[in-house]
């Protein structure tokens, strides 16, 4: 355990910490390009250099192993004036089309120039060396050999994290690029990361390309609902439209990455939303008021139970469904309205990929979640065959369920049932076959937890209101428990959720605010 | 005058092993297997042997930076890779006495325990390239090298590797890239070669002269070795001399002979009687001098001592008449083509020195442009993984420094004074 003295502050650091990191651990940024922390060193962009007692040169400080006693600077003249002409030379040929730049905003170059550049051009713009731009070289991603500054992060990571290598250099001196080889684009499932970890505009997402302005944007934290490995996201969004989601570092789960398939998630929350409440009456759904639907749907659920006994009702629950809906459904089903028919299917349609890495065949968030909260897929399959021998009067159902069907299957399987309720966020043939319509809100529109594979439960945030007249899932499974007579008295998921931790075993002894932002494991897992 | 390496390169047979032999050749080599290992390190070591590729390190010491352990095979380097502007003695060794060379490598082999040893050649050297397969197969069929080394139970394989064309696999540690089949981008360090080197073994880089000159060393000892040259630099010299010269040619001379009379003397002087204007002393990434300074012993700290280097051992001479400016945008366009473009400083300033050079050279000149000069050479200095982006810096400041009035003219008159065009 060295201790080592910056800029005169001692601290005591881990053996083999080199002196980037152990800055960053007491507060002090040493502006860097080409260190990533997931990935190897390469000491190439030469931003880092610090002066270190008894050397004679400035050292890179990703590269230099803190040991003990060292005495190191990094607020010199020196050093300034270093970093300040290595940020020049990085600058002399870069085409500086910042207006025209996705990256502008979120550049390692503009910010870096704010912080330590603000010098005049000494370069002549017509000697500048240009390079090919707007190349589209697979995956999710545009290349912009011209903005590149050569830090060689997106070539480490495919060779490093992916193992695939698509990506190297080409040339030498200032003529040098990144590319791909002829006719060998991009192929592996996490193109998008490369937009992430690059610096500055050379590579950008294609999807997210001249889509808006990234200062316009606002984040929040968030877990991908794409599948079951629950990866830490950022989802960004301005108003109440989604532009795109970006990973976050959750050592336990997904270090820094996540996959190109959980990045178009997004879409789903965007495309295609029920806003409205709305009643069938007569063969046609029609809008209605919140108070009406609730009101209808518990009236039809209790006049089943009532006339044909609480085997008439059946619940399908969704794995979209965060641990505190979920609880909250399975309350709603097993003590208001007195039934065992509560079940929920993971399954989706569509391929179920999957890989070694993040990326899961369950391609539901909180599936292992349903299944702590005591739901399960055999009862699915028993609902399923009740509904078509006619034995349901009265079904209630969450979310994107019965994604696996065709239209038409969904169409004549629920026509078998008097009155069916579909608490969700896309119109679809649920929606069109339901009688009552109760939208509620997308994942970046409401708060709560979900439990990846390994029974990590983690927290995903509302970044804004429900859309249209949505609601919070929390909200209407309230209302229509107070409909049903229920005094439930949860005012948000944070009640819920102390609920659900005071009954439910796997999650005794949680308290929401302790999941903290990698997220604790549910009793019983590993 | 004693030589070590080139007292028979006149005699065309003597690349090959039986008139090498004829000349009492691989007789060290013979010694030397007799000889226990740290002996044969020592000698080296007492010789004052000094890395010929440039940067003068002692060998015996670097031989030293090998792990204790033997229990992962080491690996020998040569490094053929002869490609710094003005240095062409390496390739006079390797077409005129490549057994000097082979017979070098296994003895310094057998006295590091090393099975395995690459020469990296340079690509152009094809020549050379296949004299040196030609002497490798001679020797393997005289048992000096493969299975059993003259019955000693030493094996040792050499293989001949060519580069590609770059002047920075010159660089020990691109050029184990480069070896290993990647691209020749220098590594940082730590991990110095001695600990992780090729194919991730603990390896020895050495220069082609220094490794030549082992076995006159354990043949005749290193005392004496060390006594040719002076204090700290044993032995001779390689000297290529180039440019303006009356005879320009390699010449072998004791380490610490004067530049003067280098230059004067054994090249003959100035061509056409003409006055003496600049000397690049030991190849080009060594600061210039003036005719005043040329009163200097040829050694690697004498030359230190007057801000310059002995190098790699290429002495060009620059006549009156001659166009500093244009001369220095000649090494400008060749550092900017031969960076390899990893570290930001070197990859983008070489190419930015050139380019200003170029417009002084060209009478666009901007006033400033020789402050310019010298702010981007000192935002290059020392910032970079490998000394290339210093290799630019030391003739472009030195040029500047000592021969400011010529790129100051150049600037004001909008034009070279020497009437160069382009």
């Amino acid at each position: 355990m060295p201790n080592f003295t910056i800029n005169g502050m001692s601290a005591t650091v881990a053996e083999g910490t080199t002196i980037l990191a152990a800055a960053k651990q007491i507060g002090i940024e040493i502006p860097h390009y080409c260190y990533h922390p997931r990935l190897s060193i390469a000491g190439n962009c030469r931003m880092c250099l610090v002066e270190v007692e008894k050397f004679p040169k400035l050292q890179i400080a990703c590269n230099t192993v803190v040991t003990e006693g060292m005495v190191v600077r990094t607020d010199t003249a020196k050093v300034n004036k270093a970093v300040t002409g290595v940020l020049e030379l990085m600058l002399i040929n870069h085409p500086v089309d910042c207006p025209i730049c996705d990256q502008a905003g979120e550049c390692g170059l503009q910010n870096y120039y704010m912080k330590f550049g603000l010098h005049k051009s000494r370069f002549a713009i017509e000697d500048k060396v240009h390079k090919k731009k707007v190349q589209d070289i697979g995956g999710q991603i545009v290349l912009d050999a011209e903005r590149c500054i050569l830090c060689s992060r997106c070539v480490r990571f495919l060779r490093e994290v992916t193992k695939t290598g698509e990506l190297d250099f080409f040339q030498r001196g200032d003529h040098s690029e990144i590319s791909i080889f002829p006719g060998r684009p991009l192929d592996n499932s996490y193109t998008g990361n490369l937009a992430d970890i690059c610096p500055v505009g050379a590579l950008t997402s294609k999807d997210f390309r001249f889509k808006c302005r990234v200062w316009f944007l606002s984040g929040v934290e968030s877990i991908c609902p794409g599948c079951s490995t629950g990866c830490n996201i950022e989802a960004h969004f301005r108003e109440d439209v989604l532009y795109r989601l970006k990973p976050r570092e959750n050592e336990d789960v997904n270090e820094s990455w996540m996959c190109d398939e959980g990045r178009l998630e997004y879409k789903k929350a965007n495309e295609n939303r029920l806003l409205a409440p709305a009643l069938r009456e007569g063969g046609r759904t029609v809008a209605a008021a919140w108070d009406a639907v609730l009101f209808t749907t518990a009236h039809r659920l209790r006049g089943s139970v009532e006339a044909h006994g609480s085997d008439s009702v059946a619940v399908i629950a969704s794995p979209h469904s965060s641990n505190e809906e979920l609880f909250l459904v399975r309350k709603l089903a097993a003590e208001v309205l007195k039934t065992e028919n509560f079940g929920f299917t993971s399954r989706t349609p569509g391929p179920r990929s999957s890989d070694d890495f993040l990326i899961k065949a369950d391609k539901n968030p909180n599936s292992r979640g349903a299944q702590l909260l005591g739901f399960s897929e055999e009862k699915f399959d028993r609902i399923v065959k009740a509904i078509s021998g006619g034995k349901v009067q009265a079904l209630l159902l969450f979310g994107n369920v019965l994604a696996d069907f065709s239209d038409a299957e969904i169409g004549s399987l629920l026509s078998n049932v008097p009155f069916v309720a579909h608490v969700g966020t896309c119109a679809g043939a649920v929606s069109r076959a339901a009688h009552a319509v109760l939208p509620s809100s997308s994942f970046v529109e409401r708060g709560g937890t979900f439990t990846n594979f390994a029974g990590r439960v983690q927290r995903f945030r509302a970044g804004f209101p429900p859309r249209g007249k949505a609601k919070n899932d929390i909200e209407i499974l309230v209302g229509l428990a107070s409909q049903l007579g229920a005094g439930w008295a949860f005012p948000g998921e944070t009640a819920v959720f102390d609920a659900l931790a005071a009954e439910v075993a796997p999650f005794a002894g949680m308290s929401y605010e302790a999941l903290g932002s990698r997220g604790r494991l549910a009793g019983g897992s590993k | 005058m004693e030589r070590v390496l080139t007292t028979h390169f006149a005699d065309d047979r003597y690349r090959h092993v039986d008139a090498y032999v004829e000349t009492g050749g691989y007789s060290a080599l013979r010694k030397a297997l007799g000889m226990p290992k740290e002996e044969i390190v020592a000698e080296v070591r007492k010789a004052n042997l000094r890395g010929r590729g440039g940067a003068g390190f002692p060998a015996g010491v670097k031989w030293g930076f090998l792990p204790k352990d033997l229990s992962r095979p080491r690996v020998l380097v040569v490094n053929a890779d002869e490609g710094e502007p003005g240095t062409f003695k390496d390739r006079l060794i390797m077409s005129r006495g490549p057994h000097l060379l082979v017979e070098g490598i296994a003895i310094s082999s057998f006295a590091m325990t090393i099975h395995v040893c690459y020469i990296y050649i340079r690509g152009e050297f094809v020549r050379e390239a296949k004299i040196l397969e030609e002497a490798i197969g001679e020797a393997h069929a005289k048992g000096f090298l493969g299975k059993n080394i003259l019955g000693s139970g030493f094996d040792l394989d050499v293989y001949v590797h060519r580069g590609a064309g770059a002047y920075i696999c010159g660089e020990e540690t691109s050029l184990i890239n480069s070896l290993e089949g990647k691209r020749g981008w220098p590594r940082n360090k730590p991990p110095f070669p001695a600990a992780i080197g090729a194919f991730g073994l603990p390896t020895i880089v050495n220069n082609v002269e220094t490794i030549s000159d082992v076995p006159w060393i354990v043949a005749n000892g290193g005392e004496r070795f060390a006594a040719m040259g002076v204090e700290k630099n044993g032995g001779t010299r390689l000297i290529g001399v180039s440019g303006a010269v009356n005879r320009p040619g390699v010449y072998e001379l004791p380490a610490g002979v004067n530049l003067r009379d280098i230059i004067y003397e054994h090249a003959g002087g100035i061509k056409d009687g003409k006055e003496l204007k600049a000397v690049i002393p030991g190849g080009s990434s060594t600061p210039v001098l003036r005719p005043g300074e040329i009163d200097v012993a040829y050694d690697i700290e004498s030359m230190a001592r007057i801000g310059s280097a002995s190098g790699s051992g290429g002495v060009i001479v620059i006549p009156e008449g001659a166009c500093m400016v244009r001369a220095l945008m000649v090494l400008m366009n060749f550092y900017s083509h031969e960076s390899c473009g990893q570290c930001t400083p070197c990859r983008e300033g070489t190419g930015w020195l050139a380019k200003i050079v170029r417009r002084i050279e060209e009478g666009k000149g901007l006033e400033g442009d020789v402050e310019l000069i010298l702010d981007v050479c000192d935002n290059m200095m020392g910032r970079t993984i490998c000394p290339l982006s210093e290799a630019a810096v030391m003739p472009a400041q030195s040029f500047v420094w000592k021969f400011r009035e010529e790129f100051d003219r150049h600037i004001k008159d909008q034009k070279c004074p020497y009437g160069n065009k382009f």
